[in-house]
C-alpha cells in the first residue's frame, strides 16, 4: 500500500523534471547550454505567486478546467505501475486509464472555446481534430498489447511481459509499441504533431487553448500537461518493455525497479529530444499520414499475432 | 395478479389521459392533466416491469380476440420486454414533466388537446410494442405508435419543412412495417400460429432450414434497420426527429428507435437462434458504418436538434456493433463446445453491452433533446451558429447538458464510458475465436468504433461550445432566459441517472445479465459484478466506476485546497479576451462550422460534404470585396440510392396507371376478379 502510494507520489513529483531533461537535452543537441533541468519548477512556482485574469466572457468552465484536468491525470497515475507492479488498480485498467486522459483533453478545449479567442477556438478545433485521428491507433496498439499480455488490466501486462521474458517480444509488441509512440507525441503534443515551444499563432495547438490562463489557473494547466507525459511515457515503459520493474515489494527488488525505470524513461526522453531537435513540425494536414502510419503499423501487430499463433 | 392489475390500470391511465385531453382541449388544464395522466402510467409501468426484473416472474395479460386464426391476442411481460419497459418508462416520465413546462409556448397556436391526445396514445403504443406477444396485436401497435409519431413529426403543421419530414417518415416506416409482417408471414408459415411463444420455438425446429432463417432474418434487418435509422435506411431518422417539438424528438431518438433493437434481438436470438456467423458480420458491418457516417454527419450539422438526430444514428451504430459481436460469438459458440466454452461468455458480455448501452443512450439523448428544446425556447432559433453564451444565461441548463455531453462523449465514470468500455472489452476478447475473417474484421470494428467515440466527443465539444460558451452570436441568444423550474427537475432526473447508472454498474449489471441469460442461456453476472468492481470473465480485465469517482471527487477539493495555499491569496482580475489590439465582437469568434473544417476536409469527401467560397473582386487581387461561405451535405443516399427507385416506382405506376379509371363499377369488378382467384387458387 506505501509502496503503491509514494510510487505515485515519486511519479507526480518528478513530472516537472522530466519536462525539463526534454528542453535541456533539447537545448545541448542544438548547441545552447539552456536552463537548468530545474526550471519547470521554478516557472511554476512563479506562476503560483501571480494573480490572474479571467475574461468576462468566460463561464464556470474556464473556472473548473485547471482542477478537472490535474484531478484526471492524478487520478490516471494512481492507476499506474512506476516501479512495481502493484497499483491501485481497483479502480480500473488501460483502456479507463486512456479515457481519464480523455477527460483533460474535453475539459481543455471546452475550456478553449471558453472566453471566446480566435485562438482557443483554433486549438480546440485542431486538437479534437488530432486526437479523432489517432484514437485508432491508440485504441488498436492496446488491442495488440491485450491479445500478447491475455489481459489489459495494468499491473497485469507489466507482470506478464515482464515473467514471461524475451519470448514475447515478437514483431506484435514491437509494432504495437511503434504505434504507441506515435500516438503518444500526438496526445501530449510535442514534435511533429505541435510543437510545444511556440507560440505562433498560427501553428500552435495545445498552446493555444491555454492561452487565456494566467496564475494559477496556468500552473495547474501547466502541470498537468507535464504529468500526462510523464504519465504516457511510464506506461509506455511499463507495458511495452517492463523488464527490471519490481515484482514484489522488497527493497532489493524496488531498488532495481527504480533503476530500470530511470533508465526507461531517460531512454524515452532522449528520443524525444532527439526526434524534436531533428524534425521539422508537420503541416496540420500532413498528420493524417502519420496517424495512418501509426494505425497500420497497429493493425500489423494485431495481424501479426494471430500469424505467429497460427503458425 | 397484482401485474395484471398494473398493466389494466396502465392501460386505462393512458387512454384516460388522451380522452382528457380531448375533452379539456382549450382549457389551461390541458398543460397539466395528460401529462399527469402518461406519468402515471409511466409510474406504473417502472413498478410493473421492477416486480417482473427483480421477480423473475414473466406474467402475460390475455386480451379479447375475435379471430382465432391469428392466435392469441396477448402481452406478454418477461425479463427483455421488462428492461425496455423500464428504459421507455423513466424516460417516458421525465418527459411528461418536461413537456408541461416546454408546452406553454405552443398555448394559442397549436391544439394541445391534439398534442396530449397524442402524447399519451403514442406513450401507451410504446409500451404496447414493447410486451405484445402475438405478431398480428404487434404489427397493430407498431402501426399506432408509427402514425402517432407521425402525426407529432406534424404537430407544426404550419411549417412546410414538418410536412415533408412527415411524409418521408410515413412512407419510410411503412416500407419497413412491409418488411416485418413478410417476415412474420414466414415465420408463420413455418410455425403455424402468429404466437411469440410458438416462433420461440423455431429455435429448437430442426427442419426448418438455413436458408429460411437466413431470408426472415434479412427482412427483419431492413425492417427493423428503418426504424433503428441503420445506414442506408437512416434518411427519414435526421429529418423526422428534428421536425418535432422537443419532448416528441426526445421520445423518438431515446425509446422510438429502441423498439428496433428490441425486436432484432428477440427474434435474432429469441426466435432464430444465432445459426450463421455470417449474419452476425453484415450486422457489424452496417453497424460500423452507420456509426461512421452518423458522427461524420453530426460533425458538419449546423441545427442543434440534427446534431443529435445524427447523433443517434452513430449511437444506433454502436449499440447495433454489441448486438453483431455478440451474433458473432453466439454463432461459433452454439457450433459446440469444441471451440472454445469461454465464447458463450463473451457472447452474453457483448449483449450486455449493447443492452446497457440502450439503456444509456435513452437517458443522455434524452436529456441533451431536453436540453436542446430548452435552449431552442428561450433562442428562438435552432442554428447553433445564432447561439453562444448562452451558458452564463441559462446556468442550470447548460451544467445538465454538460452531463449528457460528457456522458455521450464516454467520459469516465458516467453511463456511456461504461457501456462502450465493455462493448470494447468483448470485441478485445475475440482473440479466442481461431477464424481469420473475424480474426480481421473485429479488429476493425475496434478501430471504428474508436474513430467514433473520439470524434463523437470533438461534435459535442464543438456543441457544446457554439451553443453554451464565449459571447452571444445573435441578439436573441444574448437575451436567452432559463428554462421553467419542471423542465429542469425533468433533465436534472435524467442527468442524476446517466451518473448513477455509470458508477453503480455492478447493480445493474446482474439484471441486464439476466435479460441475457434469458436468451442466450449463459449467465455471467456472478462473473462479472463483485462488489463494486466489474470484471471482465476469466481475469480479463477490470473497472470500478465507484471508487474512481470516489477518488476523483475526494482529489478535486484537496487539488484546490493545494492549488489555494501554495502561493498564498491569489488576485483574480476580469478582463478581456486577448484580442491583438482589435476589440473582439461576437463575429471574431470560431464558429461551429470552422471548428468542424479540420476533420470535415479530411473526410467530407467520403459523406458528399460540398463546400462552395464566393468572391467578389475588387481593386485588389488580395482582398476580395465580398465573400460568401457555404457548406451543405449533398444527400448522396437520397440521390444515389433512394432516387432510382423512386423513379422506378412512378415509371411503374404510369404504366398500370389505366387501371385506375375512375369508375367505381370498375372498382367492384376488380374486386369480384380478385376474390374469385383467390378462392380458386387458396381454396
Amino acid at each position: 500500500m506505501i509502496v503503491e502510494l509514494l510510487q505515485t507520489l515519486i511519479l507526480l513529483a518528478t513530472a516537472p523534471l522530466a519536462t525539463g531533461t526534454v528542453r535541456s537535452l533539447k537545448a545541448r543537441m542544438q548547441g545552447r547550454t539552456g536552463p537548468s533541468v530545474l526550471q519547470p519548477y521554478r516557472d511554476l512556482v512563479k506562476l503560483f505567486h501571480k494573480s490572474s485574469v479571467m475574461s468576462k466572457d468566460s463561464s464556470w468552465i474556464s473556472t473548473i478546467t485547471p482542477y478537472m484536468c490535474v484531478a484526471a491525470v492524478v487520478t490516471a497515475a494512481l492507476l499506474l505501475p512506476v516501479v512495481y507492479v502493484g497499483t491501485f488498480g481497483l479502480m480500473g485498467d488501460l483502456l479507463l486509464l486512456i479515457y481519464l486522459l480523455a477527460i483533460m483533453k474535453f475539459f481543455t478545449a471546452l475550456a478553449a472555446l471558453d472566453a471566446g479567442s480566435t485562438f482557443g477556438g483554433m486549438g480546440s478545433s485542431r486538437e479534437m481534430f488530432i486526437s479523432s485521428i489517432v484514437e485508432p491507433a491508440m485504441l488498436l496498439s492496446i488491442f495488440a498489447m491485450a491479445l500478447v499480455a491475455g489481459t489489459t488490466a495494468l499491473g497485469g501486462i507489466s507482470l506478464q511481459v515482464a515473467s514471461t521474458g524475451l519470448e514475447l517480444v515478437g514483431p506484435s509488441l514491437l509494432l504495437a509499441a511503434a504505434a504507441f509512440f506515435i500516438a503518444i507525441l500526438a496526445e501530449n503534443a510535442r514534435m511533429p504533431v505541435d510543437n510545444p515551444a511556440t507560440h505562433l499563432e498560427l501553428t500552435m495547438v495545445h498552446e493555444a487553448m491555454m492561452l487565456e490562463y494566467s496564475g494559477k489557473g496556468l500552473a495547474l494547466m501547466e502541470y498537468a500537461s507535464m504529468a500526462k507525459l510523464l504519465v504516457f511515457l511510464t506506461l509506455m515503459a511499463n507495458m511495452f518493455f517492463p523488464w527490471g520493474i519490481a515484482t514484489s515489494a522488497d527493497p532489493a527488488a524496488l531498488a532495481v525497479g527504480l533503476v530500470a525505470y530511470l533508465v526507461k524513461i531517460g531512454a524515452l526522453l532522449l528520443a524525444i529530444a532527439v526526434i524534436e531537435s531533428s524534425m521539422a513540425k508537420m503541416r496540420l494536414f500532413r498528420l493524417p499520414n502519420l496517424f495512418t502510419m501509426a494505425f497500420i503499423l497497429s493493425l500489423l501487430a494485431v495481424v501479426a499475432y494471430y500469424v505467429q499463433g497460427v503458425a | 395478479m397484482i401485474s395484471h392489475m398494473l398493466f389494466v390500470s396502465i392501460i386505462l391511465t393512458s387512454l384516460a389521459g388522451a380522452a382528457l385531453a380531448v375533452m379539456l382541449d382549450r382549457r389551461p388544464s390541458c398543460l397539466l392533466v395528460p401529462y399527469a395522466a402518461a406519468a402515471l402510467s409511466s409510474a406504473l409501468a417502472i413498478i410493473m416491469s421492477l416486480t417482473v426484473l427483480l421477480g423473475h416472474e414473466d406474467f402475460v395479460l390475455s386480451l379479447p380476440t375475435y379471430v382465432q386464426r391469428l392466435g392469441e391476442f396477448s402481452l406478454r411481460v418477461d425479463n427483455l420486454s421488462a428492461y425496455f419497459l423500464l428504459v421507455a418508462a423513466i424516460v417516458t416520465m421525465c418527459v411528461s414533466a418536461y413537456s408541461v413546462g416546454y408546452l406553454r409556448e405552443y398555448r394559442g397556436r397549436y391544439s394541445l388537446g391534439r398534442m396530449g391526445f397524442l402524447f399519451n396514445i403514442f406513450v401507451l403504443s410504446l409500451f404496447m410494442v414493447f410486451t405484445a406477444g402475438n405478431a398480428v396485436l404487434f404489427l397493430i401497435v407498431w402501426e399506432i405508435m408509427s402514425v402517432s409519431s407521425y402525426l407529432l413529426v406534424m404537430y407544426e403543421w404550419r411549417k412546410e419543412d414538418s410536412v415533408s419530414s412527415g411524409l418521408l417518415y410515413l412512407v419510410m416506416t411503412h416500407v419497413g412495417t412491409a418488411f416485418i409482417a413478410a417476415a412474420f408471414m414466414l415465420m408463420w408459415t413455418q410455425t403455424g400460429s402468429f404466437d411469440f411463444s410458438s416462433f420461440a420455438g423455431i429455435r429448437e425446429m430442426e427442419e426448418v432450414s438455413g436458408s429460411m432463417r437466413s431470408a426472415i432474418f434479412l427482412l427483419l434487418l431492413v425492417g427493423f434497420g428503418t426504424k433503428a435509422g441503420l445506414v442506408p435506411l437512416h434518411i427519414w431518422l435526421p429529418r423526422a426527429h428534428p421536425a418535432a417539438p422537443s419532448n416528441i424528438s426526445a421520445l423518438m431518438s431515446a425509446i422510438m428507435v429502441k423498439t428496433a433493437v428490441y425486436m432484432i434481438v428477440r427474434c435474432c436470438f429469441g426466435f432464430l437462434g444465432v445459426t450463421e456467423v455470417w449474419w452476425g458480420l453484415l450486422v457489424l458491418l452496417i453497424a460500423c458504418i452507420s456509426a461512421l457516417i452518423g458522427v461524420l454527419y453530426a460533425i458538419v450539422e449546423t441545427d442543434i436538434k440534427r446534431v443529435l438526430a445524427y447523433s443517434t444514428v452513430e449511437n444506433m451504430g454502436i449499440i447495433f456493433i454489441g448486438i453483431g459481436a455478440a451474433m458473432v460469438f453466439q454463432a461459433f459458440a452454439n457450433e459446440g463446445p469444441a471451440t472454445s466454452p469461454y465464447l458463450g461468455d463473451i457472447a452474453a458480455l457483448a449483449l450486455v453491452a449493447a443492452l446497457f448501452h440502450v439503456m444509456s443512450h435513452a437517458m443522455f439523448k434524452s436529456l441533451l433533446f431536453m436540453g436542446a428544446g430548452a435552449v431552442i425556447s428561450s433562442s428562438h432559433t435552432r442554428n447553433i451558429e445564432e447561439m453562444g453564451g448562452i451558458g452564463r444565461r441559462m446556468r442550470y441548463t447548460g451544467a445538465l447538458f454538460l452531463v449528457g455531453a460528457l456522458s455521450i462523449s464516454a467520459i469516465p465514470p458516467l453511463n456511456g464510458f461504461v457501456g462502450e468500455w465493455m462493448l470494447f472489452q468483448s470485441l478485445f476478447l475475440s482473440q479466442t475465436i481461431g477464424d481469420p475473417m473475424v480474426n480481421i474484421l473485429i479488429p476493425a470494428a475496434v478501430a471504428a468504433l474508436a474513430l467514433t467515440g473520439a470524434m463523437a466527443a470533438a461534435c459535442f465539444v464543438r456543441l457544446y461550445g457554439a451553443v453554451f460558451l464565449a459571447r452571444p452570436r445573435s441578439d436573441h441568444a444574448g437575451k436567452a432566459e432559463e428554462a421553467p423550474r419542471l423542465m429542469l427537475v425533468a433533465m436534472l432526473a435524467l442527468a442524476a441517472l446517466c451518473v448513477l447508472t455509470g458508477v453503480m454498474v455492478t447493480f445493474i449489471v446482474p439484471v441486464v445479465d439476466d435479460v441475457s441469460a434469458s436468451l442466450l442461456g449463459t449467465s455471467i453476472a456472478s462473473k462479472m459484478a463483485s462488489g463494486i468492481t466489474l470484471n471482465i470473465p476469466g481475469g480479463f480485465s477490470y473497472i470500478s466506476p465507484l471508487a474512481l469517482a470516489a477518488v476523483f471527487l475526494l482529489l478535486l477539493p484537496l487539488i484546490y485546497l493545494a492549488a489555494d495555499r501554495l502561493g498564498g491569496p491569489q488576485r483574480v482580475v476580469s478582463g478581456e479576451t486577448w484580442d491583438c489590439g482589435t476589440p473582439l465582437g461576437p463575429r471574431n469568434q470560431y464558429t461551429a462550422t470552422g471548428h468542424s473544417q479540420p476533420l470535415v476536409r479530411l473526410f467530407g469527401q467520403l459523406v458528399g460534404v460540398r463546400t462552395e467560397v464566393r468572391e467578389t473582386a475588387s481593386s485588389s487581387p488580395l482582398i476580395p470585396e465580398r465573400m460568401t461561405f457555404r457548406q451543405g451535405i449533398e444527400p448522396v443516399f437520397e440521390r444515389y440510392l433512394y432516387e432510382p427507385v423512386h423513379r422506378a416506382a412512378v415509371a411503374l405506376s404510369n404504366r398500370i396507371g389505366w387501371m385506375q379509371m375512375g369508375s367505381v363499377q370498375a372498382y367492384l369488378a376488380y374486386i369480384f376478379v380478385t376474390l374469385l382467384v383467390l378462392l380458386v387458387v387458396f381454396r
